[in-house]
């Protein structure tokens, strides 16, 4: 099968390249790369006036598969994922069963070969059942045929700090990465949204963004004594950014992703008490927004990743105390990216493609993913418009679940095709059913 | 007349004034030996109430019976009403489809009341939700100062205790000030929320300091549970600094108010002997309450309202 993306501006930071090509695809590979490349026998996708960039990593998912799959399966998820522009995606681990243990990681990475639309990567749990007890089966994952290398107990952060340290050491032994959701339970206990004007107007109760900040400073330093590569989940808070950017001055191997949510809402949205806004960490203030962009562009935070959270409606119309926190991410990831940061000029395509592909495909130690765009590679490919306007339709979307925060919102920036493997598993509006492989 | 009553601060200053102007016709109502009047006679009311609650349903069923309306109360626990079987969706789609033409509803959950406003066609009036707020006390506290004080320009109120925690602070603070007075809130700095200044109300963290220049103590309940979560060390000290004494009702100036939303916890938040003091208003408030009711289901749902004409 061939197939040629014609008349893109190729934008790829891992071989320096930003410039108009022809990408010639040949068995899952890319053949070639130049200008005028003959169109002979090659399926053709037009993308004059269009950004080529290496198909998108996002490290945080949550597909919900094995357990609620009347919410997300990998099938869904992995639809999603490519409607997003994404080649590789990473499912965390608080499915039920709990992803800890080689089983249930190469049950979710073989099902996600089966649906091939992009790599579905398992993150194994740090600790069994994600009690937080005792430290999950690590080698047994990592030497498993899903390769696991990010272990985290995302949904919560990991109380112990003997634990937390035992596992950062043992974890260094695979050079794998150690992911944290840093909340301290204790200060964010009950809590509803953002602690600040809002929550106090609202009568909910506030998450400080100390909760998030105290644990990050206690991860960061056993970062620190472990030499562990440490990967900071959600950062949602100004302090948190200063405290990264900080310990990376400090030599500490660090990496951070900011979620599109915590780039493009604040916590006046919770005005409406519509749950659909409810999420953890949860929406921050204007103040906060504005320090993760800032971080975005000056390298503190590696990776935009989504967090991409799938609830069932009947949840989240629930009273908000009762309702669920979490929201779908996906389908909207590179719209509110560039709506909130490259349209406004924070940061060049470039950097935006660092964001969403080079590092985080780095970051989870991907070699087939992030590029270079040239001859040889993995044809893992996202083609894109910069400046087409759409509004969010949550029945549009792929994803099983509807709790999309963006619903009637016009974003910028639109996906129209995503080359996974060589194969084109989303073009102009629909995902291809049966993906050559 | 506004369609729901989820916030205080829907209302104008003159939409206020009028509830209170008709709040006090309704008032002779409930001093006639046949308290009743076919106002609403043919609507029908529905007190939906997720959180126990006895005086608030009460007032509000009284208020509607007086105004001839029929009234259906339905009491669930919204801890349990997800697993136990229908969502708050489903049960307020059910009572829209039995033709409510008015839901008042009680709620643990801030923000319950905005959310049913979306899903019914009835109106929708809150009666107090999780720390939100509780509109309609806040009218029947302005309906009591008034019948004591003929402005509100000025006033000088304290409203004292557990902020952080009330619904009826946050309505009270906000109908209060719009009305011309002038808000202090008092109590220790783990029950007032931070951003309560920007609220236009003053704060101050000792009640004695304030005593001498007020007009109106507005006490708030404390609950036992608080201790436990670390917001004071126990009820004696809450009580001994920010509680309503004897010696702290002698610094208070001869005509200022007490007042309390009631339930009062005696010998807490409120000394034991002086919730019977003739400068305790307590016992108008509940009074007042079912005039100042009976005029807002007047306005929202009788002959003067959008529904009615």
């Amino acid at each position: 099968m061939k197939l040629l993306v014609k008349g893109g501006l190729v934008v790829d930071p891992a071989s320096n390249t930003e410039t108009t090509a022809d990408i010639l695809v040949e068995d899952g590979r890319i053949a070639e790369v130049g200008i005028d490349l003959s169109a002979k026998g090659a399926t053709v996708i037009d993308a004059d006036g269009a950004v080529v960039a290496p198909g998108f990593v996002d490290l945080h998912v949550h597909l919900r598969e094995p357990g609620r799959e009347d919410e997300e399966t990998i099938e869904t998820g992995s639809r999603a994922a490519a409607a997003g522009g994404f080649t590789c995606i990473v499912a965390m681990p608080n499915t039920d069963p709990v992803c800890d243990n080689a089983s249930v990681a190469e049950k979710v990475a073989s099902r996600g070969r089966m649906v091939g639309l992009t790599d579905v990567i398992p993150a194994g749990s740090l600790t069994k059942d994600l009690e937080g007890k005792h430290m999950s089966p690590i080698a047994e994952m990592v030497r498993s045929s899903a390769r696991v290398r990010m272990f985290t107990d995302d949904g919560k952060g990991v109380a112990d700090s003997r634990l937390l340290r035992r596992a950062m050491e043992y974890i260094r032994g695979f050079d794998g990465v150690c992911a944290e959701h840093c909340e301290d339970a204790s200060l964010s206990e009950g809590g509803q949204m953002n602690e600040g004007e809002f929550s106090d107007l609202l009568g909910l109760k506030g998450i400080p963004a100390e909760a998030e900040e105290v644990a990050l400073s206690r991860d960061l330093a056993l970062a620190r004594l472990t030499g562990v590569r440490f990967h900071a989940l959600h950062v949602s808070t100004a302090g948190s950014v200063e405290l990264i950017r900080a310990a990376k001055k400090a030599g500490v191997r660090v990496t951070a992703e900011a979620a599109p949510h915590h780039i493009g809402l604040t916590d006046s949205e919770l005005l409406s008490f519509d749950p659909v806004f409810k999420v953890n960490p949860p929406l921050r203030s204007q103040a906060d927004v504005e320090a993760v962009k800032a971080g975005l562009a000056d390298g503190t935070i590696d990776a935009i990743a989504t967090d991409h959270a799938p609830h069932s409606p009947e949840e989240k119309e629930a009273e908000f105390e009762l309702a669920p926190s979490g929201m779908l991410g996906l389908e909207t990831a590179l719209a509110v990216a560039i709506t909130e940061l490259v349209k406004p000029g924070v940061i060049p395509l470039r950097k935006l493609v660092e964001l969403m592909s080079v590092a985080p495909a780095r970051i989870i130690d991907s070699p087939e993913q992030g590029g270079p765009i040239a001859a040889g590679s993995a044809a893992n490919l996202v083609v894109f418009d910069p400046t087409a306007e759409w509004t969010v339709e949550p029945e549009q979307m792929r994803s099983m679940s509807r709790n999309t925060p963006w619903a009637g919102r016009t974003l910028t920036g639109r996906i129209i095709a995503t080359i996974y493997k060589g194969a084109v598993t989303f073009e102009s509006g629909k995902v291809l059913e049966e993906v050559v492989s | 007349m506004i369609k729901h009553l989820l916030s205080i601060d829907q209302l104008s200053v003159a939409q206020i004034e009028e509830v209170l102007r008709i709040a006090e016709s309704f008032r002779e109502v409930g001093t006639r030996r046949i308290k009743k009047v076919p106002t609403l006679r043919g609507r029908t009311v529905c007190n939906l109430f997720f959180e126990p609650s006895t005086r608030t349903r009460i007032s509000f069923e009284i208020a509607a019976k007086r105004l001839s309306a029929d009234v259906i109360n339905f009491t669930a626990d919204s801890r349990t009403s997800v697993s136990k079987g229908e969502s708050f969706k489903d049960t307020a789609l059910t009572l829209q489809a039995m033709g409510m033409d008015a839901i008042v509803i009680r709620h643990s959950s801030s923000g319950a009341p905005q959310r049913l406003s979306k899903w019914v066609a009835a109106s929708v009036i809150n009666a107090g939700d999780g720390a939100h707020e509780h509109p309609t006390q806040a009218l029947l506290d302005l309906y009591s100062i008034r019948e004591r004080f003929p402005s509100f320009e000025g006033l000088r109120i304290a409203i004292v205790g557990d902020v952080l925690h009330s619904r009826v602070a946050r309505s009270n603070i906000k109908a209060f000030t719009k009305m011309g007075a002038q808000v202090t809130v008092v109590g220790p700095p783990t029950l007032i929320p931070a951003s309560a200044e920007s609220w236009g109300a003053d704060v101050s963290w000792s009640l004695d300091e304030v005593l001498p220049k007020l007009d109106v103590v507005y006490l708030l309940r404390v609950q036992k549970e608080r201790q436990n979560e670390q917001l004071f060390p126990t009820i004696r000290e809450y009580a001994s600094v920010w509680g309503m004494d004897r010696r702290r009702a002698e610094q208070l100036k001869p005509e200022a108010l007490i007042m309390h939303p009631g339930p009062i916890n005696r010998g807490v938040e409120i000394g034991s002997d002086l919730a019977d003091l003739s400068r305790s208003i307590i016992t108008d408030q509940v009074t007042n309450g079912i005039a100042v009711r009976m005029s807002l289901l007047y306005l929202m749902l009788g002959e003067g309202s959008e529904e009615g004409s």
